[in-house]
């Protein structure tokens, strides 16, 4: 009776040492310019080769200007960083898709479109957000430096097993509410901490509902509510995806493949540590409010009141949120001023986002003194966007659609959002200072952020659908 | 790693919850590519105004709190997995992180590190900030060998929980890696059986 996520993992273990963490073995490691030097340096001087040098992928996306890629960079630090991510693949013989390669841009794109990313594996990543690749029925989670070296040395991690947490969404989604309205939702139930500890599987009808690009929104925010990671029974729609992808497995390899598959869910009678259950007709088009992604209401709710809370360190969690928001408690959201509007990062930049922007924005206009970024997650999104003609239906209504990277989802390029201004973001963190020293976001779906930007404030989209 | 055994010193409070990693060292100094000097970056955007002035008020600013010991609200941590957060923790010259409970990324990150991540119950956190803040001068002991947390001046003491392979490698300073280079054989076999 074991669940989805035991058989992979129990499938991966090399070791089981008493009273110590499992050695885990991963078969896909992705790696990216911030998080990587220094386990390099450790590997240099040990003195070792990386173990298993085709199963780690490199890309330059947390660092890279989103204007003019094809340009030396210009800030000396960043250069540098990419320029070290460079020499690193070269040394030790990795494949690097960094600036200016066809397959470049946001880690977490980039392994499901190229078919990397594929059910049942363990992937890991020095990046919190690895958990996206969970949307294929992999174990996938980010690690921290010193581990990067352990995977690149070893191609393990040593881990505890953690506990399994089910969060199933049953019944169908209503009008303009998206993947990401789902997970904004939950975490907002759960609490920006209610996953601590736990590797969470995905579940119900209204999950199974989403298509691959939903599925990995929802998996990418696990990390958000705490969890290690996330993950979704793979199913004909994941099949689907992964067939014909460039690094999938081709001919007998893939009627193998497929064959393992079909064997990877969740049995009847496997049991969860702890398990919720949501009515997906209960979710709306969410914002968030504060500084982290547990602080979101309904878009037509206003913002709690402290008094409302029941412990003391709640409401002052909420008092320090709404004067750093510059947000009174009690206002409506609807209607709130934004100044800036940021489409792009892991959680929301692949094509389907796009387009589903460039519908709602086609023959309309940005509101005056709203500047709209859109960055594609990848080189890969871009082009499909600028085949498709998004890109014209983005430049005539005044969004700029700029090259791949992580951009303005941690403001480490010049994509900043500046001190004060507000900010309606499709990417996954709240945090003060995330967009920029004093920038606000307000984190949302695709098309309610597409909706501030033609408004100029928060509206529900559900009056345009 | 620098091994770790036990550790007497006062404490540096910091009752704030939810700390996540972009607090600890915001992403804009993450560009280095050494694991040195991310101790001048540490709460950064707390710490200092965006002329690179001390904020007065905020706790690393105050001379009256000093340690090697940092007691901060709950769920510590949380966010990125930037290892840089334990790096500019550990620059700085922390030892030892007291709280009601950790993210775990920054958890593995900083038993990677030296950094020993102590977890005691939301009611013990209370008590200590309030000991800290009637005495700043206050010293804690931290003993790894014997997993607890003593108030030196009542006596009070806390046992916290570790995974006792850890607590052998903070003990003798041993890395992971090192542990999983051992076990390549064991590696190679599995591949061969996979
Ligand atoms: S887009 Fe944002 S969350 Fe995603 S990998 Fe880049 S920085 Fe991390």
């Amino acid at each position: 009776m074991p669940t989805l996520f035991d058989k992979i993992w129990d499938a991966h273990v090399v070791t089981r040492a008493e009273g110590g963490p499992d050695v885990l073995y991963i078969d896909t490691h992705f790696i990216h310019e911030v998080t990587s030097p220094q386990a390099f340096d450790g590997l240099r001087r040990r003195g070792i080769p990386v173990f298993r040098p085709a199963q780690t992928v490199a890309t330059a996306d947390h660092n890279v200007p989103t204007l003019d890629q094809h340009l030396p960079i210009k800030e000396a630090l960043s250069r540098k960083q990419v320029d070290t991510l460079i020499r690193n693949c070269a040394d030790f013989g990795l494949e690097l898709y960094g600036l200016g390669h066809p397959y470049q841009g946001i880690v977490h794109v980039i392994g499901p479109e190229l078919g990397v990313t594929q059910p049942g594996q363990t992937i890991v990543c020095g990046d919190s957000h690895t958990s996206t690749h969970g949307a294929f029925g992999t174990i996938a989670f980010g690690i921290g430096t010193s581990e990067v070296e352990q995977v690149l040395a070893t191609q393990c991690v040593l881990k505890e097993k953690p506990k399994k947490m089910r969060i199933n969404v049953e019944g169908e989604l209503r009008p303009g509410v998206f993947a990401k309205d789902i997970i904004l939702y939950i975490i907002a139930q759960i609490s920006a901490s209610g996953g601590t500890g736990y590797f969470v599987e995905y579940a119900g009808s209204a999950i199974r509902s989403l298509s691959m690009e939903g599925r990995m929104t929802v998996c990418n925010m696990s990390i958000e509510m705490g969890a290690r990671g996330g993950l979704i029974a793979p199913d004909e729609k994941t099949f689907a995806y992964v067939k014909g992808r460039e690094f999938a497995p081709k001919g007998a390899d893939w009627d193998r493949a497929l064959a393992h598959w079909h064997t990877l869910y969740t049995d009847e009678d496997a049991v969860f540590d702890r398990e919720y259950t949501f009515d997906a007709a209960d979710i709306a088009p969410m914002i968030t409010y504060g500084t982290n992604p547990g602080m979101g209401v309904r878009v037509d709710q206003p913002v709690p009141r402290p008094e409302e809370l029941d412990n003391e360190s709640d409401r002052k969690q909420l008092a320090k949120s709404l004067a750093y928001m510059g947000l009174e408690a009690g206002q409506a959201m609807q209607g709130q001023k934004v100044d800036y509007v940021f489409i792009g990062s892991c959680t929301n930049s692949r094509i389907e986002d796009l387009r589903l922007v460039a519908d709602y924005v086609k023959g309309k206009q940005k509101a005056p003194g709203v500047e709209v970024w859109v960055v594609p997650g990848s080189r890969q999104v871009r082009e499909q966007a600028m085949a498709e003609g998004l890109a014209d239906v983005f430049r005539a209504a005044g969004f700029e659609l700029r090259e791949a990277g992580c951009s303005a989802c941690l403001g480490m390029n010049e994509d900043k959002v500046p001190a004060g201004k507000y900010c309606v973001s499709t990417s996954n963190r709240n945090f003060e200072g995330r967009q920029g020293p004093g920038a606000r976001t307000f984190l949302a779906s695709p098309l309610t952020a597409a909706a501030a930007a033609i408004h100029g404030h928060i509206v529900d989209v559900r009056e345009s659908v | 790693m620098t091994p770790f055994t036990t550790l007497t010193s006062c404490a540096v409070p910091l009752p704030i919850e939810h700390v996540d990693t972009d607090q600890i060292i915001p992403a804009r100094f993450l560009k280095a590519t050494t694991r040195e000097g991310f101790g001048d970056n540490l709460f950064r955007d707390w710490r200092y105004d965006s002329a690179g002035q001390p904020k007065a008020g905020f706790v690393l600013n105050d001379a009256t709190y000093a340690g090697e010991i940092l007691v901060a609200g709950k769920n510590f941590g949380c966010g990125s997995s930037r290892e840089h957060a334990a790096w500019a923790l550990v620059d700085y010259g922390f030892r030892v992180v007291v709280s009601s409970f950790f993210a775990d990324i920054f958890k593995a990150n900083a038993l990677n590190n030296g950094l020993l991540p102590v977890q005691v119950s939301e009611a013990l956190l209370k008590e200590l900030f309030a000991a800290i803040e009637a005495d700043p001068a206050t010293p804690f002991t931290v003993d790894l060998e014997a997993q607890t947390l003593t108030l030196d001046s009542s006596g009070q003491q806390a046992h916290f929980e570790i995974n006792p392979y850890k607590k052998m490698c903070l003990i003798n300073g041993y890395d992971d890696i090192d542990f999983l280079l051992s076990q390549t054989a064991a590696i190679e076999a599995f591949e061969a059986g996979a």
